[in-house]
């Protein structure tokens, strides 16, 4: 194997501190100054605990200095160029000393927050003196403006917020995925198994994994992420591959503007994560999951983390489980700031330590996915159903919602709505119902962002829309990962249009020519429009760039991230319909 | 059919290849020309340029001839209004980005495709600052289309030194050591086969580049003589380009059996190395 070279720069002594209680390493061995023996590149083992080390840097100084970063990348014989590549991919992680010392204020700036006030509030904590960064869609919409405090030099970060209330949780439409939500306690395992917890485990154990593996599959149960994809088929992929080594990886990255409903499951329910994790082991034959939890999801990572420990305690969790029914371990990995870390492959470079930048797919993650192992990819929303699936049956799963949609599903109601919120709903719902539950009359509604940023534009005439996959389909739009977003008819749809734009432009990982460029230059037009409306030539040049990134992108990011601008014109959001 | 060969058509053309086999080569042997930015024969495919997307029957977006592997049944088309649209506008924004007036092959491509980046009002573009750290070669990150090819011939596929990096994210990506220290303070050894790979000239030797400032690099003018490196026993082809009987700048083939086309730092600078000897040594002894 090579050797490594790394730099001069040396770490303070409480920079070594961290990373020496991180890396339990064997000495390292000079050749000289400079250059360490037989540094092992993609050093697996170790390596994914980059991120990690990143943090822990980041939180103690506010920044990760040269010394601190030379000092881990060669505890982890990651070369010094990588790691700081890794580093700077990410928004949370400074890599310059920054001025003063108090704490980074991140508002959002994102479309529900912009109506309620975020420009103004941000101006408020500048003319306070803070240290004020605008940031994408910070997970809570239904309190907006939201803001995110990054203290420095203590771990770890801590998160408030401009109207911190109590969550705005709606069961009046339906109530299964969100009965614990307030009547349990989410820092007590004992509250949550008098609940009823654990029940679910316990019967797919005796059930056995053929059996689970068919509920899950007949009740047609499909991912809550985004892409709708049959989770049945995933795990019996999985199942069947007969390797040492397969995950379960929950994705709870949830960065997609308008979408905050894993933070409220994590934050109210974080039990059901981990039993229904659990159950996807067991039912699949991996030993190991990892709950991937946005960076910015602080309040939710200290409930996991305290969830999981107690989880261990109870025997629920580790090797030999429950007098040795089953063995699974979860680890628990925070994600810095990078909105594509959601995307499946991306997420899994970000936890082995590498740039989270997606893979090319093939070779899909049931085949080759987190450390190039047989990996299942779930979305908290879509475990927390296999809990009512293995406890009610197929037919008490599809008693609720359409034939192509059963079951309910999470939408996050939020911008100019009388209660914002997350709502519970079977499948099928009209969108008008839903928005009369979150008590905004239909006649104030200009249009409707179903789906996110990476969603489209509904207009008035649209609002019967079912909410299905297959209803949303029909009227080309994606119900995506659940986020709602209304605009009155006095909204700014050209600064709300721009500023979707400005996400993917700043949250594009930058590896593909027409998701780099393209996200860039469909901004750049967008701001060039003025209040007459986009001219033939603006449209023209859109409409190449959303055919670009649509067909040759790599990911999803990139195909995507001309579906609200092109709903938007098509919708005569921005001037007159086209056509 | 055996488990080792899969058959496809493609343009209506059928071929039977190996498993494995990319899009890429398959066309390559029926003799239709698919164009490559971040391909080469001698790396590992980056599959980041997609200017080699090709329609395949059934699949919702277009496909990268260059990494992806033929299946069996598959229906290819490579000349369809749909690819030519997705060519013209990668063309288009890389640039409308970055200077490509040193790289012939894609200003070619520009025209056959009819890219027109002037569609394109006030665009972002890097800036024009070449690093001009040593007096071997010169890095000039506005002409880089950010192919990945130089990152991974000093990684994994060919050095092994990691001197560089893709950092950060988005527009602002770019290829950087740690902190952009300069790289004689990097783990760079000075093998140039960086610039081996760099299909844009934003990596080039100081020679090139003073003779470029100087408005004096004739490439018609200029020979490739073809010898074997004196320096040690391997054996690597080298291909000298002098102009005026000086070198100006030395390659390997990309096909050559023992060097792939990467040399090390006496092979690719030796001869300035006799010169100007003004870097650090490679490695601490
Ligand atoms: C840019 C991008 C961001 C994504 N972000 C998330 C996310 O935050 N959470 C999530 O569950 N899925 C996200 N996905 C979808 C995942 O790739 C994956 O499909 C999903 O996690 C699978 O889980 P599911 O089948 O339970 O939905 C994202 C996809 C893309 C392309
Ligand atoms: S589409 Fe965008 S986010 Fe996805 S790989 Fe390409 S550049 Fe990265
Ligand atoms: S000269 Fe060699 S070691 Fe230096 S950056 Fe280029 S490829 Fe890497
Ligand atoms: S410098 Fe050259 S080889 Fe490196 S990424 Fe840029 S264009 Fe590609
Ligand atoms: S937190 Fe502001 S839009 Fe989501
Ligand atoms: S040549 Fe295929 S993606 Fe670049």
């Amino acid at each position: 194997m090579p050797d490594l070279k790394f730099s001069n720069a040396e770490p303070d002594e409480s920079e070594r501190l961290l990373i020496d209680a991180l890396v339990d390493n064997p000495p390292i061995i000079r050749h000289s100054e400079r250059v360490v023996h037989g540094g092992v590149r993609r050093a697996k083992d170790v390596r994914h605990l980059l991120l990690p080390g990143l943090h822990l840097l980041n939180n103690s100084k506010g920044w990760i200095s040269p010394g601190g970063l030379n000092y881990l990348a060669e505890s982890l014989r990651v070369p010094p160029a990588e790691a700081f590549g890794v580093a700077s991919f990410y928004d949370l992680f400074e890599l310059e000393e920054p001025e003063g010392d108090g704490p980074r204020h991140h508002v959002c700036v994102d479309p529900s927050c912009a109506i309620a006030g975020a420009s103004s509030y941000a101006e408020h904590l500048r003319s306070q003196g803070h240290s004020v960064h605008e940031s994408p869609c910070l997970g809570q919409c239904e309190r907006g403006p939201a803001l995110f405090v990054q203290a420095r030099g203590s771990a770890p970060i801590d998160m408030s917020s401009g109207a911190n209330e109590e969550p705005q949780f709606d069961t009046t439409l339906s109530n299964k995925l969100l009965q614990r939500f307030g009547n349990v306690d989410p820092t007590s395992l004992e509250s949550y198994r008098e609940s009823g917890g654990y029940q679910a485990l316990d019967r797919a154990l005796s059930l056995g994994s053929d059996e689970v593996l068919k509920l899950v599959t007949d009740a047609g149960l499909t991912g809550r992420g985004g892409a709708a994809f049959p989770t049945g088929i995933k795990w019996r992929a999985v199942a069947e591959h007969h390797g040492p080594q397969k995950y379960v990886v929950a994705n709870a990255d949830e960065s997609e503007p308008g979408t905050f409903k894993d933070r409220m499951i994590l934050e109210n329910d974080p039990f059901a994560l981990i039993e229904a994790m659990t159950i996807a082991g067991v039912s699949t034959g991996c030993f190991k999951g990892w709950i991937y939890v946005r960076g910015e999801y602080t309040t939710a990572a200290e409930l996991l983390t305290s969830a999981i420990e107690q989880a261990y305690d109870a025997g629920l969790l580790g090797e030999h489980a429950q007098n040795d029914s089953y063995s699974f371990d979860i680890e628990l990995r925070q994600g810095a700031g990078a909105y594509i870390c959601g995307e499946e492959t991306a997420l899994f470079n970000s936890i082995e330590g590498f740039r989270g930048e997606p893979r090319s797919k093939p070779p899909f993650p049931t085949d080759s996915g987190l450390f190039g192992c047989p990996t299942i990819v779930n979305n908290p929303e879509t475990l927390l159903n296999v809990l009512e699936i293995v406890l009610h049956g197929v037919e008490g799963f599809r008693a609720a919602g359409t034939r192509e949609s059963p079951g309910t599903k999470l939408f996050c109601v939020s911008g100019d709505v009388g209660r914002p919120g997350l709502y519970e709903a079977e499948f099928g719902v009209p969108l008008r119902v839903l928005l009369a539950a979150a008590d905004t009359p239909s006649s104030e509604i200009r249009a409707v962002l179903l789906g996110g940023a990476a969603g489209s534009f509904l207009g008035p005439d649209q609002l019967d829309v079912p909410l299905s996959f297959e209803g949303a389909a029909a009227s080309d739009a994606t119900l995506g990962s659940g986020a709602v977003m209304a605009f009155s008819k006095d909204a700014d749809f050209l600064g709300i249009v721009s500023q979707l734009a400005k996400f993917f432009r700043d949250e594009s990982c930058g590896q593909c020519v027409p998701c780099r460029i393209g996200t860039t230059r469909q901004h750049e037009v967008l701001l060039q429009i003025d209040s007459t409306g986009p001219n033939s030539k603006q449209r023209n040049l859109l409409a190449d760039l959303s055919l670009v990134m649509g067909d040759a992108s790599i990911c999803g990011l990139g195909h995507t991230a001309a579906s609200a601008v092109q709903s938007a014109l098509r919708e005569g959001l921005l001037g007159e319909p086209y056509e | 059919m055996s488990n080792d060969h899969v058959s496809l058509v493609i343009n209506e053309q059928p071929v039977t290849v190996g498993a494995g086999t990319t899009i890429l080569e398959a066309a390559q042997s029926l003799g239709i020309a698919i164009p490559t930015l971040c391909w080469a024969e001698n790396l590992t495919p980056a599959n980041v340029c997609r200017l080699c997307v090709v329609e395949a029957e059934g699949a919702r977006t277009l496909v990268p001839a260059c990494s992806r592997a033929c299946e069996d049944g598959a229906e290819i088309r490579t000349d369809t209004n749909r690819v030519a649209q997705s060519r013209r506008m990668v063309l288009e924004l890389l640039d409308s980005t970055n200077d490509l007036s040193q790289s012939p092959e894609l200003q070619t491509l520009i025209d056959e495709y009819g890219a027109d980046s002037s569609r394109y009002t006030d665009p972002a573009t890097p800036e024009p600052s070449p690093k001009i750290e040593d007096d071997l070669f010169i890095r000039a990150y506005d002409r880089c289309v950010l192919c990945y090819k130089c990152v991974e011939a000093c990684g994994e596929d060919a050095q092994f030194s990691f001197a560089i990096s893709i950092a950060d994210r988005g527009f602002d990506a770019r290829v950087s050591t740690e902190y952009d220290v300069p790289l004689p303070e990097s783990a760079c050894v000075y093998c140039g086969n960086c610039i081996g790979v760099c299909p844009t000239n934003a990596l080039q030797f100081k020679t090139e580049f003073d003779l470029r400032e100087a408005s004096d690099w004739r490439p018609e003018d200029q020979e490739v003589t073809e010898t074997i490196c004196s320096y040690c026993g391997v054996g690597c082809t080298l291909e000298l380009h002098t102009q005026d009987n000086q070198i100006v700048k030395v390659t390997s083939p990309a096909d050559h059996s023992v060097t792939s086309g990467h040399l090390c730092v006496k092979g690719r600078f030796g001869w300035e190395y006799l010169q100007a000897p003004v870097y650090r040594p490679p490695s601490d002894p």
